[in-house]
């Protein structure tokens, strides 16, 4: 129950095995341990993107796995360049995934152009002009630990977030 | 090993399928991308089939168009630099370099021997860096294989973290300027490339073991996609593409520049290890894993050179490095070979302190163009296998 522990407003008994808690952060709890992303890449921000899930940064290990298809993911990573030819596709992924989702912007270029936002005529100038975005993670390219901090500020999202007030 | 279907590889017998001779189905047209974690990106194909038959592969491109050469007007010529990186953003080192270079001769700068022996150094090492993402690791993925990628990632971030020590950048390097290197070397910079060779083959070896005699990698990968050497002649393809289809191209060796004549190395062409040399997926494959080998001998010789001439490595990087980048009017073509294929810069200067155009010929925009040849009468699976032994990268194809 080592896990357990770390719930919010948690009480359990010496000999039983009970445990209480509120449905909130049961619920939380459950949606921040298996946070399950879309294996979607754009441009370079997805090299590190896939180093931070093999071997030395083994993203897996805080329950992310990744998911061939929008239907079964919670969070989108938005790791690269959106050009505008793309925004639309981005879009419609993001309307495919089902409640309750959450989107990382990762590196520059999504967060708001990055080095195309003076002369790109074909770039968008940041995805949040497209889809909401939870958490932005700076970076051209961000190392796969600033990606993995980006991931730790979204569970602590997902942890204090509110059933009844959306 | 069983002999594999017999796929349809002309157009006569595409026709067939077409005309309803044979036995037909209702042609189907299916949408690949943008999203799909096989296209390496954000590549789209339109795929016509016949049941599980392609029948024709329409590419889409343009998903990632970052307007490359419309910033080169705008830049001057050092700040261009950053932006070829994110080119070919697997190997961002030869992409500078291959930029350089072109300035270099236009302007006819001549670099010091430390700057070209580093070049060589990082050039190479990021070649393997490059092979081991999009040649290997991935390619493993996407026939199936996941072990493989979990290797070939753990001696990338070694490359890496030289790289990190040497520039302070992990993937996008801004390292080979104009004239010279943005950075020195640290000290111990040539000890850890001898104990990062030393230890290498040994990865070549697990990789060998895990992959290249895998009895389902070898069916997945033989007699697919095969691409003959006239076909491949004709479109332009170049790189290990070019080699795996039999032609002993290679840059380095056929169009010298920088130091490479000093070097012995070998040009890989694509060996099925039963002799039979046909340009299918396991050649572009086996060519890979030949060229790291190849690589790091080369990256071997060069510490060894430096090793032993004490001198080599003393001077100052950006002695050449001009103070004012502004060539006299003129235009040059010059091309390296990077991990992909044939990179060629085409710049025409107006006497000015930015480039008046700047052109490129990307490796993997040409050899995508085979894409529809080598595809047709193949099955559905088999195409992942095929996009996937190109190893092209979207950011150089649409720019």
């Amino acid at each position: 129950m080592g896990l357990l522990n770390k719930l919010d407003n948690i009480e359990s008994f010496e000999t039983g095995n009970f445990v209480f808690s509120t449905v909130e952060s049961l619920l939380n709890w459950g949606r921040l341990s298996s946070i399950w992303q879309m294996g979607f890449g754009l441009a370079c921000c997805a090299i590190e993107f896939m180093a931070a899930n093999a071997s030395n940064f083994d993203m897996m290990r805080f329950g992310v796995i990744p998911r061939p298809s929008p239907r079964h993911s919670d969070v989108i990573i938005i790791s690269g360049t959106v050009t505008l030819k793309m925004a639309t596709r981005v879009k419609r992924l993001y309307e495919q995934m089902p409640d309750p989702k959450y989107v990382i912007s990762m590196g520059s270029c999504s967060n708001c152009g990055g080095p195309y936002w003076e002369h790109g005529y074909h770039v968008l100038k940041g995805v949040d002009r497209v889809i909401p975005v939870d958490v932005y993670v700076p970076g051209c390219p961000p190392r796969p630990e600033a990606l993995l901090e980006g991931l730790i500020r979204l569970r602590d999202k997902v942890r204090h977030q509110s059933l009844s007030k959306a | 090993m069983q002999e594999l279907v017999d796929h349809p590889t002309t157009e006569a017998q595409v026709e067939l399928i077409r005309s309803g001779k044979s036995l037909r189905s209702e042609e189907m047209t299916i949408n690949m991308g943008p999203q799909h974690p096989s296209t390496h990106g954000v590549f789209r194909v339109e795929l016509v089939l016949d049941g599980e038959q392609v029948v024709d592969a329409i590419p889409h491109l343009g998903y990632l168009h970052r307007c490359f050469e419309k910033h080169t007007e705008a830049m001057t010529y050092p700040q261009v630099i950053p932006y070829c990186d994110r080119m070919d953003y697997l190997g961002a080192m030869n992409n500078d370099w291959g930029y350089a270079l072109a300035v270099e001769q236009l302007m006819g700068v001549q670099v010091s021997e430390k700057v070209e022996y580093i070049r060589v150094i990082v050039g190479e090492l990021n070649r393997i860096a490059s092979h081991l993402v999009g040649g290997i690791g991935t390619y493993g993925l996407d026939v199936g294989a996941f072990t493989p990628f979990l290797y070939c990632f753990r001696d990338r971030e070694i490359i890496l973290n030289i790289f990190e020590k040497l520039c302070g950048a992990r993937l996008l390097y801004n390292y080979v300027w104009v004239g010279g290197l943005s950075h020195d070397i640290y000290p111990t910079f040539l000890d850890e490339i001898e104990s990062f060779c030393g230890q290498f083959r040994n990865t070549i070896r697990e990789v060998n073991e895990l992959l290249t005699g895998n009895k389902i990698f070898t069916t997945r990968t033989k007699k697919v996609g095969v691409i003959t050497k006239e076909v491949a002649i004709n479109y332009g393809i170049s790189g290990p593409m070019l080699r795996a289809s039999g032609v002993k191209w290679d840059i380095r060796r056929d169009d010298r520049y920088s130091i490479y004549d000093r070097f012995d190395f070998e040009i890989p062409i694509g060996n099925d290890n039963d002799g039979a040399l046909i340009g299918d997926c396991y050649n572009r494959y086996w060519v890979r894993m030949r060229e790291m080998e190849e690589s790091l001998r080369i990256v071997e010789q060069a510490v060894r050179d430096c090793r032993k001439t004490p001198t080599l490595m003393q001077g100052d990087v950006q002695k050449d490095v001009p103070k004012r980048i502004k060539p006299a009017s003129g235009e040059i073509y010059s091309r390296t070979e990077t991990s992909k294929g044939e990179l060629g810069f085409y710049i025409i200067s107006a006497n000015g302190t930015n480039p008046y155009r700047v052109k490129v010929r990307p490796p993997c925009f040409v050899n995508l163009s085979i894409l529809p040849d080598a595809t047709r009468g193949y099955y559905v699976a088999d195409l992942i296998a095929i996009m996937g032994s190109f190893d092209f990268v979207m950011g150089e194809v649409d720019r």
